[in-house]
């Protein structure tokens, strides 16, 4: 696939094309999915990149690559040891989606009790599944691509930017920006809960433009006020319980939400 | 001024030989509240019936139509050794504003003071404000409605016709040529003398029904000198540092641009984005430092521009008094309620 193309050029100088690979743990693959999904731009996005390994859209294999996008969370011990040799290779690692973020949806189950999961889940035929981590509880992550799923607007203007040699900067404001730039009603005018004010900006505002409140998938914006947040939902009739159901969804506030501290399996490893 | 008086039914007309050729923007029902009140927004309208010229304000400002939240600017395509710019004003053609109150329209008024009468006026404002009809409405003062603080309660200026309700029929200012020669269209009567009479009686009546005040009296002066007050650290524990009071706010202009280059790589533009000074990167400079990393620093410094810096240049505030950023706070940050904080009353 790669030697195939010239090599592009942006006011005549060469961009860089870096040899990648995709790679999935436990996770939906959704976030995979979404960047084939624009068809429009899809031969330009895959023309940026060298790509040697990318199950969900090619059969070809290769263990030589410098940047590794990683969807998914830890769960297994074999995932572990796959991570760590990514690691090993890859110059550049990113944690794809929320679930590689912050152990997204996943996590959930960490505070459900493992055996009564995998009961759940998989009855009299349990497999090997323990808490759902998010990569940098196991190895460095170089850059985080947040979403659940990731928009692919934006990943393809971090991908730009990496062929470019430019910084690589995500939305430091929460979704509310955008929500009122898209005139939005407000969700909690609505009469809805809304993670929006807290939540980091990118996605557009993607939920409450359906008019669905704010789960916060891409974890906190750089100064969420999370306390005044817990108030405002207090004085719109919304439990606690509702605040922590929307917190502890993607795993993003865990840092605000006790359960998730209290996993024993965290420990940093690796490079 | 030429005064007119219209009956009410002749309004729908004047849309109509409006709406035939123009873009008419005019405040609609975007919704219900989960209490079954209305939501009013600016939106194009083609259909006279359903602009809500009895709407209260809308949650959000016209200000999108003259200032986007996004707008691209300026670029550049390759195209093999040649290349092209292309600079757009992102002006088609003018717009018609149906029922603007005025409020809205002394935030115009402000903005022209900035972005038309500064030595390097913006281009890309000029082209939208120059090309605009406006029809001024008068309005019923709401709970969260000082604009008579901040002398916005009536517009001088900036229209080209300000209608009032007086029941059946509009008393109608006349401000512009363009405006004196649409009404042409219409069937418009002089103002007979009790016209003129029930005017003004309605004009004080609406002044009687503010319910909320700003004092503004030796403001600048204050804010002056309460600079290291401890409300500020106050609000800015309440503040969510989410840009919506100044997203919402019709003269909140502060904006950010970017650069970015087509994915095909023969592409690139600048794009403007506005954005809020209670953001926490807004004071981020190269190199990393941020001169504004506290929320309460932020929210001041919002208040000084609009309160105090604005009007040691312009010798006005650059606040209207619609009540939109305090409506549209979750945290219920309002006007009235920091600058009365911050000049020591009791709230």
């Amino acid at each position: 696939m790669a030697d195939l193309k010239p090599v592009r050029t942006y006011l005549g100088m060469p961009l860089y094309r870096p040899k990648t690979a995709f790679f999935e743990l436990s996770s939906c693959e959704g976030c995979q999915l979404q960047l084939l999904n624009n068809e429009a731009s899809l031969l330009d996005f895959l023309s940026l990149l060298d790509i040697v390994n990318f199950r969900e859209a090619m059969t070809e294999k290769s263990d030589e690559f410098e940047i590794a996008f990683i969807e998914g969370s830890v769960t297994r011990s074999d995932e572990v040891e796959r991570l760590k040799e990514i690691r090993k290779t890859a110059n550049t690692l990113v944690a794809f989606g929320s679930c590689a973020c912050f152990g997204g949806v996943n996590q959930m189950k960490n505070r459900l009790g493992s055996e009564w999961v995998k009961k759940e889940v998989y009855g009299d035929h349990p497999v090997e599944s323990g808490f759902a981590r998010p990569l940098e509880d196991i190895v460095t992550v170089d850059l985080k691509i947040f979403g659940c799923p990731i928009k692919k607007k934006e990943v393809e203007k971090i991908i730009i930017n990496i062929a470019l040699g430019k910084a690589v900067v995500h939305p430091v404001y929460p979704v509310c920006m955008e929500c009122k730039a898209n005139e939005n009603i407000c969700l909690f005018d609505l009469g809805e809960p809304c993670l929006g004010p807290i939540t980091r900006g990118g996605c557009d505002s993607w939920c409450p433009n359906s008019r669905f409140g704010c789960w916060g998938c891409r974890g906190p914006a750089d100064d969420a006020n999370i306390d005044q947040l817990r108030e405002i939902m207090k004085k719109h009739g919304f439990s606690e319980e509702t605040l922590r159901d929307r917190l502890e969804c993607f795993g993003g506030f865990s840092k605000y939400t006790e359960a998730f501290r209290k996993n024993p399996e965290k420990k940093k490893e690796g490079k | 001024m030429i005064f007119k008086v219209i009956k009410k039914e002749e309004l729908k007309h004047l849309f109509d030989v409006l709406a035939a050729e123009n873009r008419v923007v005019g405040p609609v029902e975007a919704g219900r509240d989960s209490n079954g009140r209305p939501i009013y927004a600016f939106d194009q309208v083609s259909d006279f019936n359903n602009i809500c010229l009895d709407y209260t304000t809308t949650k959000i400002s016209a200000k999108r139509y003259f200032l986007p939240y996004q707008e691209d600017l300026a670029g550049f395509r390759i195209d093999g050794k040649d290349w092209h710019k292309k600079i757009n004003y992102n002006i088609e053609s003018p717009y018609i504003f149906f029922g603007l109150h005025a409020c809205d329209i002394n935030a115009l008024n402000k903005l022209d003071k900035v972005l038309l009468g500064s030595v390097y006026p913006m281009p890309y404002y000029a082209a939208k404000r120059k090309n605009m009809f406006i029809i001024g409405l008068d309005c019923i003062p709401q709970p969260y409605c000082f604009c008579r603080s901040m002398g916005a309660d009536t517009a001088l200026h900036g229209f080209d016709m300000f209608l009032t309700d007086m029941g059946g029929q509009y008393f109608a200012e006349i401000l512009s040529d363009t405006a004196f020669n649409f009404l042409k269209n219409i069937k418009t009567a002089e103002p007979a003398y009790a016209d003129r009479m029930r005017y003004i009686k309605i004009i004080a009546e609406k002044k009687r029904k503010f319910t909320v005040r700003v004092d503004t009296t030796d403001l600048a002066n204050i804010l002056d000198m309460e600079f290291q007050s401890d409300v500020w650290k106050q609000w800015g524990e309440k503040c969510l540092a989410c840009g919506t009071c100044s997203q919402v706010c019709p003269t909140c202009y502060c904006y950010g641009v970017e650069e970015t280059v087509n994915i095909n790589f023969h592409e690139a533009k600048k794009t403007k984005m506005l954005y809020s000074c209670n953001l926490i990167d807004f004071a981020q400079v190269a190199g990393g430092h941020n001169f504004r990393l506290k929320r309460d620093a932020r929210l001041k410094y919002r208040y000084y521009h609009k309160h105090r810096g604005f009007v040691e240049a312009y010798e006005e505030s650059l606040c209207v008094g619609c009540g939109r950023c305090g409506e549209a706070c979750l945290a219920e940050i309002t006007v009235p309620a920091v600058i009365s904080s911050v000049r020591g009353e009791e709230s």
